[in-house]
């Protein structure tokens, strides 16, 4: 019989406690485990849809909220700023392409956003069916729209004005479908897309929409042609223009800063948590080792070696932490199924529970090397038991 | 064979133990007899190998126990020394077969149930292999204590107060069945007691 065999037995033997243990440890692996998967694949998407834009030059106002509005898609923009003053912008020699955007209706939820053609090539986004916009009041619409509205080519769409869930629809300006596009996993895939024109046709009678030299767009999203230029134009934009100009891996970086710490939080108390297991597992192991003195004694008398007694205490410790590990592993990826799933429903953010972070290898390793030295104290008792005691009982 | 020689332990500047030669042949019965406190249990100790004795040595089948180091003590009692604890003690959470299979596994000999099978047969408690050994009775226990001790087929068996708790009735069977096993298979037996009812029983004693 193994030393894991009898290691098992004896954990077999009190299956409630053993179970307590492993449980415990679990909820501080998965709730680590979830946090990770949630940082994580929303980082991606936030680089993801960030990545492609350099500087983003809108009105001004708070530049977190830019990068959100302008993006992200995730907020209202700071205002408006004249296409003129965009374009010349765009023109200086130190910007490689500009896509200017324009925001202001929604369809179910979804944004419809004025742009042109070099925004689909911003995030790699093909037509899936169909082809891309080529006049004004043609929309191509995202994979996730099509999906979630059941929209499809040919399809007549209205949009309501504003981006909140309350505006009026446009009616008498019904968008038309030309085209679908495949999924990027990228924020695209959510939104409605049509002409700069047609924003501005169905916004005629309100401002923003008058002659070309008057025209406004939301924001221009800008690469650089030259790595200086990230030192020099934000700069001068925010200097000497009635613009604000917000570079998005700065804000992106500022606010995963916010968001984590409450992660942060979240993280702390899932090892305190493993730090509570980890204790309660040293005192069950201390406990066992008293009762089972005798069992040890017997096994020195049959001839194990001392090492081996280590060994059994040591198996059985670990038996139970890997237990804890890979329950974890499971619960946490479970967790962020269900949850990724709830949130989908209301949200476009796609959090799965399949994705494997190789930082999971990480937190399991970290998590044995622990739980293996919690075991070491009642191991090296074992391993000093004096074998004869038994003859003196 | 069993010998000793000019055997002497001290514990706390005492001396406990003191067997100046002692010799038992091969495959014979013998008694370790004297009250509480006379070192009956150490000499057992020290004639297993659990105990580094303060001068003197202890051979088994020719084999010096007590000029073993610590390594090669252990594997020597695994493999050569059967011991009967006076308690009986058998590891209750696995069954009454894997309480013999961890013997011969520490003894390093491969697995064999069919070893196994016939020692429990041999002392009528085959019935109980698959039993958890903590639910078995004390009379089988006790069985399985000494089958436990057999079954590597070693070349001395050692029992401690194998009788003391035990009524008459009971006292005889065990010794009966000490003295089976330990012919079965050749072994020297000793039996360390305080236990008078058995003096009469073995006609080889040493007295402490």
């Amino acid at each position: 019989m193994s030393t894991i065999r009898l290691a098992w037995a004896y954990l077999a033997a009190r299956p409630l406690l053993a179970l307590l243990n492993a449980a415990m440890l679990a909820i501080g692996v998965a709730t680590l485990v979830l946090l990770l998967l949630f940082t994580s694949q929303a980082e991606e998407r936030l680089a993801r849809d960030a990545s492609p834009v350099d500087l983003v030059v809108g009105a001004k106002g708070s530049p977190l909220q830019l990068i959100l509005s302008a993006l992200l898609q995730a907020d209202v923009p700071t205002g408006n700023i004249r296409l003129d003053e965009a374009r010349k912008v765009a023109a200086d020699p130190m910007v490689a392409s500009s896509t200017p955007i324009c925001l202001g209706d929604t369809f179910r939820g979804h944004r419809i956003i004025g742009t042109d053609a070099t925004y689909l090539a911003l995030y790699g986004a093909k037509v899936a069916q169909g082809r891309v916009f080529e006049r004004g009041m043609e929309v191509v619409v995202g994979a996730e729209v099509a999906r979630r509205t059941g929209v499809g080519m040919g399809a007549q769409l209205v949009g309501t004005h504003g981006l909140g869930a309350s505006g009026t629809p446009h009616e008498g300006h019904a968008y038309r479908v030309v085209g679908v596009l495949a999924p990027t996993g990228t924020v695209i895939d959510r939104l409605v897309v049509t002409p700069l024109e047609s924003v501005w046709q169905i916004h005629e009678e309100h401002p923003g929409a008058g002659a070309e030299g008057q025209r406004e767009i939301t924001a221009l999203l800008v690469r650089y042609r030259t790595p200086l230029a990230a030192a020099l134009m934000p700069r001068r934009i925010n200097a000497t223009t009635s613009m604000q100009a917000a570079a998005p891996a700065y804000e992106m970086a500022r606010l995963m800063n916010l968001v984590g710490v409450g992660v942060d939080v979240l993280r702390g108390f899932a090892v305190v948590l493993m730090a509570t297991a980890a204790l309660s597992m040293f005192v069950a192991l201390m406990s066992a080792l008293q009762e089972r003195r005798y069992d040890l004694a017997l096994l020195r008398m049959l001839g194990a070696r001392p090492a081996a007694l280590f060994a059994l205490v040591v198996a059985e410790g670990v038996t139970l932490v890997l237990a804890g590990v890979i329950l974890g592993l499971v619960l946490g990826h479970a967790a962020a199924g269900v949850l990724g799933s709830w949130i989908a429903r209301s949200n476009a953010w796609n959090i799965t529970g399949l994705a494997w972070q190789p930082a999971e290898g990480w937190i399991a390793l970290v998590v044995l090397a622990a739980g293996a030295a919690t075991c070491l104290i009642p191991a090296f008792q074992a391993y000093r038991r004096d074998p004869a005691i038994l003859l003196r009982r | 064979m069993l010998e000793i020689r000019e055997l002497r332990h001290e514990y706390g500047g005492r001396t406990v133990l003191s067997v100046p030669q002692w010799s038992v042949p091969q495959g014979e019965a013998c008694l370790v007899i004297g009250p509480s406190g006379s070192g009956k249990s150490t000499l057992i100790a020290i004639i297993a190998g659990l105990l580094a004795p303060s001068a003197g040595s202890v051979a088994v089948a020719g084999e010096a126990v007590t000029g073993l180091g610590a390594v090669a003590r252990d594997a020597f009692r695994a493999r050569h020394v059967g011991l009967v604890p006076q308690m009986l003690h058998l590891i209750g959470v696995v069954s009454v077969r894997d309480n013999l299979r961890i013997a011969q596994r520490l003894a390093g000999i491969a697995r064999d149930d069919r070893a196994i099978d016939a020692c429990l047969e041999s002392l009528g408690i085959a019935a109980i292999a698959p039993r958890k050994a903590r639910d078995v009775a004390v009379g089988e226990a006790q069985r399985v204590a000494i089958a436990r001790a057999v079954v590597n087929r070693p070349r001395v068996i050692l029992a401690d107060e194998p009788t003391s708790a035990l009524d008459d009735a009971s006292c005889a069977r065990a010794l009966a069945l000490l003295r089976g096993a330990a012919t079965a298979c050749g072994a020297t037996l000793v039996i360390a007691t305080h236990d008078q009812r058995i003096r009469g029983e073995v006609a080889r004693r040493l007295e402490l």
